[in-house]
């Protein structure tokens, strides 16, 4: 008896071991350039500890205001896309509209191209458009409407997605249910689909909300360069020499500590709708 | 009845689904405060009857009135009807008190005051916090659940949620309360209760029930009158008893129930031969069949006689016994038939006995379908087609003195041409003609078996094809339902007969 349980104590645990390679790539990939992230954010360009970065960004009202833009565009983006993502997953989730699930492929196949030359094209038309119609670039003239845009046509097949799957998945039952009950069309909406669609609706805000807070191409291209926000800056200073690296290292925090912010509240309000009120948010 | 206390009517109701009709000429009539079932298998239309009825679906043709005012189009928010689903359908956002006041919450009522100039205005207002409170308890208190207001939809069994859907439903006070096989997904000892329970509720409440269900041991026990569906139309509508008793044909018979069913044959004298013996008829049939008509006889297994050999009407041998508890239950062999009978006496295997029936405890029906009918034509090389099938059958009988010539051309006795192409004719295939196959290849025609009845000694059945046509044969061995065959036609034995020409 006593053998066996040493042999089996010694023996190679092959289930184990399979979480070798995952173990390696986390420690390469995110624990080792958090390191150096938090590492160039607290020294100077000599590598000496220094708080001096982070006195420089938070006494800038230049960078105040960039932050300030990011989360206008973010917030923006995120309710544009959650406005009409929401009607169009109703629609493809419904059987008698998209009966081969091929208008779902039509709305995601825009992800298929290449993000920097969709991005490039949509700039291009639009401006067009604006020069026959009012005279005018859109991105020379209206850089925060032109960067909006942008995102919200990139974002959007993020948020339709989640929110399709959720009303996939939504009890039918429960709609009839409320019309029987006396709820017309209207009250049926907002006091069962909506409350039922919830954890689409969080998901689909995370993963336009998370994005649209990081990404730089759609802002710099879309704006004519002239928004900068926290993607273009970090991006800015990460390309300059001396000293570059831990003002970009300072921002990249921001931007991360924003982002476990907004994950962390998302995930409260979710569990206090599981177990309360039919609210949102 | 009463026209009086009808609440709600059903006139020629049929509702259509992809060109496959579900539910075909429904005529019902239910009077208040009546426990009314829709029995039958699943896909009979008795689901969609009563989405109709709550306003879920609209119907193809016919109408529906609720105390003599169509109803038919409005949406269900409209009607004064609610339903307890089969599947509970609670919102799962909401605690139990909101799930019961969802209704409540909606709904206004009506009330008079009387304005500055002396007339009296009927105003609307929302139920008060206080009255709602007040209903929700009393609701809760019926399904026997008081003080369960603040507890969580996920915390409860499948029993008490069901409980909370019927108090969701029955606190809004509707004109009729709809119940689509709510016991459908409980264990048997909790149905059985809850059975028993929703009689009480009817009962008490005085509110009409429309019950659905496929369990017919749960519809003879709740219900005042019971509707037996089957391929979309009624079968048959009456008490428990009447049905159980009396039944219009071979399906309700084999539906409610164990039935020994047979094809039987009227004789003179009042007498109906089946397992190769003549037997007296009830006599409320007398007359009513003319001599040599075939019929089904039903036997209900507890009305057989048992007797000493050569005492009774037939003799046959016990080849099965089972006990059940209050009788066995044997199956004899008379000849190539069996017969299940219930019997309190115990009889060893293998021993002969005879067999009689009181006549009035044989059940004499007409067989809803002696032979297969179709609608077919002619195709240009003088074939016939009918259930998008093609048969290499002789027409030259259709056509007296006709002939085919030497270049293939169909002439009368002068010579001329006919032209029977395209000629729509009547096509007979009798059951006989018919066998099915699980080989797929062995014929063109493939349908799935809709239904299946125990003859004694062969199996009707009855196969339908995606093109909605239906062909009812005889066979020895036992099919599943739904089992997809094909259909094979001895084609030497299809009748056919010209549209129009009576002979």
């Amino acid at each position: 008896m006593e053998a066996v349980v040493r042999q089996r104590r010694h023996r190679f645990n092959f289930r184990g071991s399979l979480n070798i390679p995952f173990v390696v790539f986390m420690i390469f990939f995110v624990i080792v350039p958090l390191f150096l992230i938090l590492f160039y954010a607290f020294t100077d360009a000599e590598g000496h500890f220094s708080l001096r970065n982070w006195a420089d960004i938070f006494s800038s009202a230049e960078k105040w205001k960039t932050i300030g833009t990011t989360f206008l565009v973010a917030f923006a983006t995120t309710a544009i896309c959650l406005l009409i993502a929401y009607p169009i997953a109703y629609i493809l989730s419904n059987k008698k509209f998209n009966k081969n699930k091929v208008l779902v492929y039509v709305f995601l196949l825009p992800m298929w191209v290449n993000f920097v030359v969709r991005t490039m094209a949509l700039k291009d038309m639009l401006n067009v458009a604006f020069v026959t119609m009012f005279k005018t670039q859109l991105t020379a003239s209206y850089p925060l409407l032109g960067t909006i845009i942008g995102m919200v046509y990139d974002y959007l097949p993020f948020a339709i997605l989640p929110l399709y799957n959720q009303m996939l998945k939504m009890d039918k039952n429960q709609i009839e249910a409320a019309a029987d009950l006396g709820a017309n069309p209207v009250r049926v909406f907002y006091k069962v689909i909506i409350p039922m669609t919830v954890p689409g609706i969080i998901s689909a805000a995370t993963m336009t909300f998370m994005p649209t807070m990081s990404s730089y191409v759609i802002a710099y291209h879309m704006s004519n360069a002239k928004i900068p926000i926290i993607g273009t800056l970090i991006e800015f200073y990460f390309n300059t020499g001396t000293g570059g690296y831990n003002s970009g290292a300072v921002l990249s925090l921001v931007m991360l500590i924003i982002i476990g912010f907004s994950l962390v509240a998302e995930k409260l309000s979710d569990k206090k709708d599981d177990s309360r009120k039919a609210g949102i948010w | 009845m009463d026209k009086e206390n009808i609440i709600i009517s059903l006139q020629g109701v049929s509702k259509v689904f992809d060109g496959t009709t579900v539910v075909d000429n429904f005529n019902l009539d239910i009077t208040k405060g009546e426990f009314v079932t829709f029995l039958g298998p699943s896909g009979c239309g008795k689901t969609t009857t009563l989405r109709m009825i709550a306003g879920f679906e609209l119907p193809t043709s016919g109408v529906i009135l609720l105390n003599g005012q169509d109803i038919s189009l409005l949406p269900p928010y409209k009607r004064p009807i609610n339903t307890v689903f089969q599947r509970y359908a609670l919102f799962a956002h909401l605690n139990i008190y909101n799930n019961i006041a969802f209704g409540l919450k909606l709904k206004k009522i009506p009330y008079e005051v009387t304005d500055k100039n002396g007339n009296v205005v009927t105003k609307f207002r929302h139920y008060t916090k206080q009255e709602i409170k007040e209903k929700v308890e009393r609701a809760l208190k019926v399904v026997d659940l008081e003080g369960f207001e603040k507890r969580d939809i996920s915390t409860l069994s499948g029993g008490q949620q069901q409980r909370i859907a019927i108090a969701r439903a029955i606190v809004n006070e509707p004109e009729i309360l709809l119940l689509d096989e709510p016991l459908g997904a409980l264990d048997l000892k909790m149905r059985k209760e809850m059975q028993l329970e929703l009689k009480a509720m009817h009962k008490k409440l005085g509110i009409t029930f429309i019950y659905v269900t496929h369990d017919q041991e749960e519809a003879l026990t709740m219900s005042d009158t019971i509707v037996v569906m089957n391929d979309g139309e009624i079968q048959q509508v009456g008490k428990p008893k009447e049905i159980y008793d009396e039944p219009n044909n071979a399906f309700v018979a084999d539906f409610i129930g164990e039935s020994n069913i047979y094809t039987g044959t009227m004789a003179k004298d009042n007498k109906v031969r089946f397992l190769n013996k003549y037997w007296d008829a009830d006599p409320v049939d007398f007359g009513k069949f003319p001599v040599n008509e075939k019929v089904d006889v039903v036997v209900r297994p507890e009305d057989f006689i048992l007797g000493k050999e050569g005492s009774g009407v037939v003799d046959g041998v016990v080849s099965s016994k089972i006990f059940k508890g209050m009788h066995y239950e044997y199956i004899i062999n008379v000849g190539k038939s069996e017969v299940i009978v219930q019997s309190t006496a115990e009889l060893d295997e293998g021993i002969k006995v005879s067999l009689k029936v009181e006549p009035v405890n044989i059940q004499i029906m007409k067989k809803p379908f002696v032979s297969n009918f179709y609608d077919g034509y002619i195709t240009k090389d003088y074939k016939v087609e009918f259930a998008n099938a093609e048969f290499d059958v002789d027409i030259l009988p259709l056509f007296p003195g006709a002939k085919i010539n030497e270049n293939e051309v169909l002439v009368d006795e002068n010579g001329n041409e006919i032209d029977v192409v395209d000629m729509e004719i009547n096509v007979e295939v009798p059951f006989e003609a018919i066998t099915i196959s699980d080989d797929p290849d062995a014929s063109d025609i493939h349908g799935n078996i809709i239904s299946l009845i125990y003859l004694g000694d062969h199996y009707e059945i009855m196969v339908r094809t995606e093109e909605e046509e239906d062909f009812i044969l005889n066979s020895p061995d036992l099919w599943n339902e739904n089992d997809t065959v094909s259909v094979i036609i001895d084609k030497s034995q299809i009748h056919l007969s010209r549209k129009g020409v009576k002979k």
